[in-house]
């Protein structure tokens, strides 16, 4: 780094870094010390796990400008591979099992990602949301009929019914529809702090490099970008692909960080929930995608929610669309840039 | 071959419930542009008012309907109104995160007023189905009323939209807002329109729907929905014969689907076809081959 | 200047996950109340079953409080039947100082409650998550492997999936109720593959005839015509539904449109069917089913539960809320007696409630069963109860 100005969007990507980093500072010192709440304590996980996804979502939705709704299936793919090898891997130390268990979650994630988007990214719009959606639908079809089992020979697979015979001492890991059972929670805090963190380095270089300006450039007019000589499926897979990866990566860590995970988890509502995150945090804008999953994830969970009893849901809606209307009411939006920012966005209401 | 039959049948039935729905959501998607995942939940509350006026006023049917008829045109206008206008100008995505939390507060709002307890929808029809084959193939009523409701509704949008003023003011915005207006279209009051009408082919659907499949919860309206907006894809979204035709595939896919391979995969199976046909023609079935302008 | 928002948005998150924080171990006044915490679906696809049981815990508590003895403060949290919100309605109810856990309602998040409880040694009697899953210890009925260690906080007011399904087989056999069986559950639940694997491997050692198996899930619990129709072509006589009502209500519908009236043997899901609002109960009409409840029962405990609860909540209740009710009961047995307070810690009234539970001199009365016990094991000794409907109302089979 010699330059010693640096670009508005490095400042961005540092300030980010910055904030991921105090805020994991800020929660374990509080932790240590025995001051948050079980509610908090038990939500630390999965919020990271969220974060991740909304983050690899944003890669596919703000970066490579493409509507998927069926992301939680590679998350199902990642969550279900790393369970497996999770209680498979002949690995004692349990950081280092977590860690294994997630490359297989992201290299499962990835592969399922490359068939997936294969054949997918020819499509446009909202051809390719509805194929995402059913991939999605599939993945989950899939995991609900599939039985996986260990014994002193290894593992086991049945697919459709349990025809699995275990010698003496194997016992069932993936148990079809029931899912997976009695997990050893061996993600923590740190591991889903180091995750973010190494997904936001891979995010941030990702754009900043040849490969993002590309990607980008197919966001924003693929015919131009395609007359110039990008090859189009290329990249679109490639951002698509890692993307997957991460998403697999954060299924492993939160599948990890729970006793029991089953496929109708990761349905079409937590593909949905995901894409709520980005879109509320803003396409593209990854410490949007952080801030907005940690506070949907916190919020129904909170005391003044949980107080609000029968009407809680109900609220939870009403803020969500309040949220979305007033990010993107014109007034509060001139008033946020004339106050945080020098120069006020240039155009209007009119296109 | 009557096992064949019998599929076929039960696989249009379900299908032109499917139909029905995805009439709702191509219409709006076709005009203001927005995937309404919303749509299914006013179903579910147009069914839920049908069913109070029938059972507990114990009025008759048709005002049932009608009643269920007007609160879902006035519940879409208010939807409209307050939660989709005040976007008009944000982007695609953020109307549609807007649309889900509006169906989140439905659903929601519907448990509070009306309990999660499962109803089951009176029946209107003559339960006796209409016997082929000296028994061996029964058709319901409801079947063939869902049916008919179907053609005719797709039949009336197309004229509609077609022939009537108010319709080609709908399929000038549809095309370009901003030319629309400069014609002298009121292009608000048009989407405002198209949401009316929108759910007020909610209602009929909603009422159809339970009619055929009568156990109603808060939750009715969701699955028919997601099932509904693919059948519409399928289709080729905006196309009014698209969403008839991509309804009654869908039903029939699933059912043979079902039938003859597995009833454990089917809903895996029905989502493959779909892939595969949107891989061989990727605007659907009937849409329109967009040219990207350069 | 982003970056700068950006800090301050990332620090207020951070202060409001921590503030988030500042209610631990506070104790609200209600008293020398025990807290006793369920959890259960309140909202969503699963409302009906967490509504019914946290409605039939209230009245129990309020009769309770109303006896003047000890008093019990309940609260009951949403889990809108996922597993990992579970946990968090788990932990929101620690945080609030919960001493007694009624444990999940439904089985899928029961089983990652009862793990999370057993970290804590916080007692867990459940009215309703009738999985092996949730008590754990029990033998997988078709690959004979244990998968889950047995958890020894947790225990059961229901009587446990495969015994329901072994139950119904032995039952079916005996009787010799059909040559021809048809199964129809639903495989993307826990309760109702739990009960159809037993019934399989059971049905299997008595050579029962099973003609048709098939399946649905939550996506596709409308249309069973597929189902039917394979059960009618393959001649069944008799049609075993290891499922839930509000899907045999369809079923049952379905069936009697297209033409086709077998018999037809339920579980304990099947109970409810006939309590549903402008159900036509003449189609249920002979159907079998193992009950532990009935709202229609003449004993003036059930009687006055029954008009209590429709008063209060305008619905008939299922077995759902008289599990609940008496979990709350059998709580307060266990507990009347000994020297308890709202300062006795969750692990203290565990160690206390296991060893009156499994001390085998511990028995319960209540409107699901007659001098239940439980044993380590964690399972309540209640056997299915077989039933049929006859002119809308439950008769007893034997």
């Amino acid at each position: 780094m010699k330059r010693i100005r640096l670009s508005k969007t490095n400042r961005i990507n540092f300030a980010t870094y910055g904030g991921v980093i105090l805020a994991y500072a800020v929660l374990q010192f509080l932790n240590g010390g025995g001051m948050l709440s079980s509610t908090i304590r038990g939500q630390l996980v999965p919020i990271c796990a969220y974060v991740t996804m909304a983050l690899s979502l944003n890669l596919t939705v703000g970066v490579l400008g493409e509507l998927s709704l069926g992301h939680a299936g590679f998350m199902s793919v990642g969550a279900f591979a790393g369970a497996v090898a999770a209680a498979a891997l002949p690995i004692t130390s349990d950081p280092l099992r977590l860690a294994a268990s997630m490359v297989i979650a992201a290299l499962a994630a990835a592969i399922t990602g490359t068939l997936v988007g294969i054949p997918v990214l020819r499509l446009n719009g909202d051809y390719l949301a509805i194929v995402t959606l059913a991939f999605g639908q599939i993945i989950k079809s899939i995991v609900e009929n599939l039985y996986i089992g260990i014994d002193d020979r290894g593992l086991h697979a049945s697919f459709l019914e349990n025809r699995i015979i275990f010698r003496d001492g194997g016992r069932m890991i993936l148990n079809g529809a029931m899912g997976v059972n009695g997990i050893a929670k061996i993600s923590s805090f740190t591991a889903g702090f180091v995750l973010v963190m190494l997904v936001l380095v891979v995010i941030f270089n990702l754009v900043d490099s040849r490969a993002g300006r590309a990607i980008m450039a197919l966001r924003d007019n693929r015919i131009a970008a395609e007359s110039v000589g990008i090859p189009v499926t290329k990249y679109k897979l490639m951002a698509f692909v890692i993307s997957a990866a991460m998403a697999g990566a954060a299924g492993a860590l939160f599948a990890l960080g729970q006793n029991t995970i089953t496929a109708n988890k990761f349905d079409f509502n937590t593909s949905i929930l995901i894409l709520v995150f980005v879109v509320l945090g803003g396409q593209g804008n990854m410490w949007g995608s952080i801030l907005a999953a940690t506070f949907l994830t916190v919020l129904p969970e909170t005391k003044a929610m949980r107080g609000l009893a029968d009407y809680r849901m109900l609220v939870y809606a009403v803020v969500l669309i309040l949220v979305m209307l007033a990010t993107n009411n014109p007034t509060i939006q001139d008033f946020i840039n004339t106050k945080f920012r020098k120069k006020k966005k240039k155009g209007g209401a009119v296109k | 071959m009557l096992i064949f039959l019998n599929h076929l049948i039960n696989g249009i039935s379900l299908g032109s419930v499917y139909a029905i729905i995805a009439l709702g959501y191509t219409m709006v998607y076709g005009i203001a542009k927005m995937l309404n995942f919303a749509h299914g939940d006013v179903i579910m509350v147009g069914a839920y008012i049908c069913f109070f006026s029938v059972s507990s006023f114990q009025l008759p049917p048709a005002v049932g309907v009608l009643l269920a008829v007007i609160a879902c045109t006035a519940l879409g206008i208010v939807i409209e109104r307050l939660a989709y206008k005040p976007l008009r100008q944000a982007t695609s995505l953020a109307v549609l995160i807007t649309a889900i939390g509006v169906s989140y507060f439905l659903q929601n709002g519907a448990q509070l007023l009306w309990t999660s307890n499962i109803k089951m929808f009176p029946s209107f029809f003559s339960s006796e189905p209409i016997a082929l084959f000296g028994g061996e193939l029964k058709i319901t009523i409801a079947a063939i009323v869902t049916v008919l409701a179907c053609v005719v509704i797709m039949l009336g949008l197309t004229w509609f939209t077609g022939q009537t003023k108010m319709g080609k003011a709908m399929r000038a915005c549809s095309e370009d807002k901003g030319a629309a207006q400069l014609m002298g279209i009121n292009v608000n009051a048009t989407i405002s329109m198209t949401f009316a009408i929108g759910s007020a082919l909610a209602a009929i659907a909603g009422v159809l729907f339970c009619s055929v499949y009568p156990t109603l919860t808060p939750t009715t309206g969701s699955m028919p929905g997601i099932k509904a907006f693919t059948a519409a894809v399928f289709g080729g979204i905006g196309s009014i014969p698209g969403a008839l035709l991509g309804g009654v595939l869908l039903g029939i896919i699933e059912i043979f689907a079902g039938a003859y391979i597995s009833t454990q995969m089917s809903n895996a199976i029905v989502f493959a076809v779909l892939i595969v046909v949107l891989l061989v023609r990727p605007t659907g079935l009937l849409g329109k081959q967009i040219r990207e302008k350069v | 200047m982003k970056k700068f928002l950006a800090l301050v948005l990332a620090l207020v998150m951070t202060l409001a996950l921590a503030a988030c924080g500042g209610g631990d171990g506070q104790k609200d006044g209600s008293g020398a109340a025990i807290k006793i915490g369920g959890v259960g679906p309140l909202t969503g696809g699963a409302a009906i079953y967490g509504n019914a049981a946290k409605g039939g815990a209230e009245i129990a508590a309020e009769e309770i409080n109303a006896l003047g003895g000890l008093q019990i403060d309940l609260r009951y949290e949403d889990d809108a039947h996922d597993p990992e919100k579970s946990v968090n309605a788990y932990n929101s109810l620690k945080d609030w100082g919960m001493q007694v856990f009624l444990g999940s309602v439904t089985s899928g998040p029961g089983a990652a409650t009862a793990a999370e409880s057993n970290g804590d040694h916080m007692f867990y009697l459940t009215p309703s998550a009738s999985s092996t899953d949730v008590i754990g210890g029990v033998a997988n009925p078709l690959t004979g492997s244990v998968d889950i260690p047995r958890r020894d906080n947790v225990f059961q007011m229901c009587f446990v999936d495969p015994d329901q399904g072994a139950y119904s087989a032995q039952y079916i056999s005996d009787n010799s109720l059909g040559s021809k069986i048809a199964v129809i559950y639903k495989n993307d639940d826990i309760y109702s593959t739990g009960i159809y694997n037993s019934f399989a491997a059971k049905a299997a050692e008595l050579g029962l005839n099973i003609v048709s198996t098939t399946t649905f899930t939550t996506d596709s619990q409308t249309d069973f015509s597929v189902q039917i129709s394979d059960a009618k072509n393959n001649g069944a006589d008799l049609v075993y539904l290891p499922t839930y009502y509000e899907a045999n209500a369809l079923i049952l519908t379905q069936a009697n449109a297209s033409g086709y009236t077998p018999k037809y043997f339920g579980v304990d899901g099947m109970d409810g069917i006939l309590s549903v609002t402008g159900f036509d109960t003449s189609l249920a009409e002979g159907v079998m089913l193992l009950t532990p409840f009935s709202a229609d029962a003449e004993d003036q405990r059930t009687k006055s539960f029954v008009s209590k609860y429709v008063e209060k909540y305008g619905d008939t209740p299922n077995q759902f809320a008289a599990d609940a009710y008496d979990c709350v009961y059998a709580i307060y047995e266990a507990l009347k007696d000994e020297d308890v307070s709202s300062a006795t810690s969750a692990s203290d009234m565990c160690d206390l409630l296991m060893g009156k539970f499994t001390s085998g001199s511990f028995t319960f009365t209540g409107l699901t069963g007659e001098n239940m016990t439980w044993d380590a094991s964690g399972a309540v000794s209640k056997y299915p109860k077989g039933m049929y409907i006859q002119n809308g109302a439950y008769v007893g089979m034997d």
